[in-house]
């Protein structure tokens, strides 16, 4: 039990920490396309590790048994899901700020 | 075992906050298109924290996976409608650099 609590909870805590410094990148970064990077970073390492602990949290409290199971290939298939849907989201973002004639940030522009 | 699941929600949910923030400020329209990216999958997670404490977790987690699922729809039907939307940023932020 308490190597369960150990687990969850590093992997939470990790999964927490890049949320945050995502969400901080998010506000300082100069620009839009180079904020779009933290933003990725939320739906790829962010998910999967605090999706992985509570993943880990479903299979195993109360015994491994065909609905914790269930619960946990669920969880899965949402990680493997975001992991597919985000980054084309993202493309298409950018898509429309390129065909609209958003520049990018340079930094020699700010001179 | 539950008050780490609890604490960790309640920071995820202090973070959703935090990146609120763009939404609001984002210059163009795009930043909040990306805030509301960023906020959506982070709802997600938070879906499976609560249902995890509610003791509900396979209702939570179809009700999580259908937010996932309109996240993206939503995100592709805004960044396709601003495709050709002249409106996107003040055209003179841009022409003066």
């Amino acid at each position: 039990m308490i190597v369960l609590t150990v687990i969850v909870g590093l992997l939470m805590a990790v999964g927490l920490f890049i949320f945050l410094t995502a969400a901080v990148g998010m506000i300082r970064f100069p620009d839009f396309y180079s904020r779009l990077h933290p933003a990725g970073m939320i739906d790829c390492m962010g998910v999967l590790l605090t999706m992985g602990g509570l993943a880990l949290f479903a299979l195993f409290d109360g015994g491994i048994s065909l609905a914790s199971f269930l619960n946990f290939a669920k969880i899965v298939l949402i990680v493997v899901f975001i992991y597919i849907t985000s980054p084309t989201a993202t493309h298409a973002i950018i898509d429309a700020g390129m065909r609209a004639g958003l520049q990018p940030w340079t930094k020699k522009k700010d001179m | 075992m539950e008050n780490v699941i609890l604490y960790s929600g309640i920071a995820l949910a202090v973070i959703m906050a935090v990146s609120l923030y763009r939404t609001v400020v984002g210059p163009t329209i795009l930043d909040r298109l990306m805030g509301v990216n960023a906020i959506g999958s982070e709802t997600t997670v938070l879906l499976i924290i609560i249902g995890i404490l509610y003791r509900k977790v396979d209702m939570f987690i179809d009700i999580a996976l259908a937010y996932a699922l309109l996240n993206f729809i939503a995100v592709l039907a805004a960044a396709r409608y601003f495709h050709k939307k002249k409106g996107l940023y003040d055209e003179n932020e841009n022409k003066d650099r």
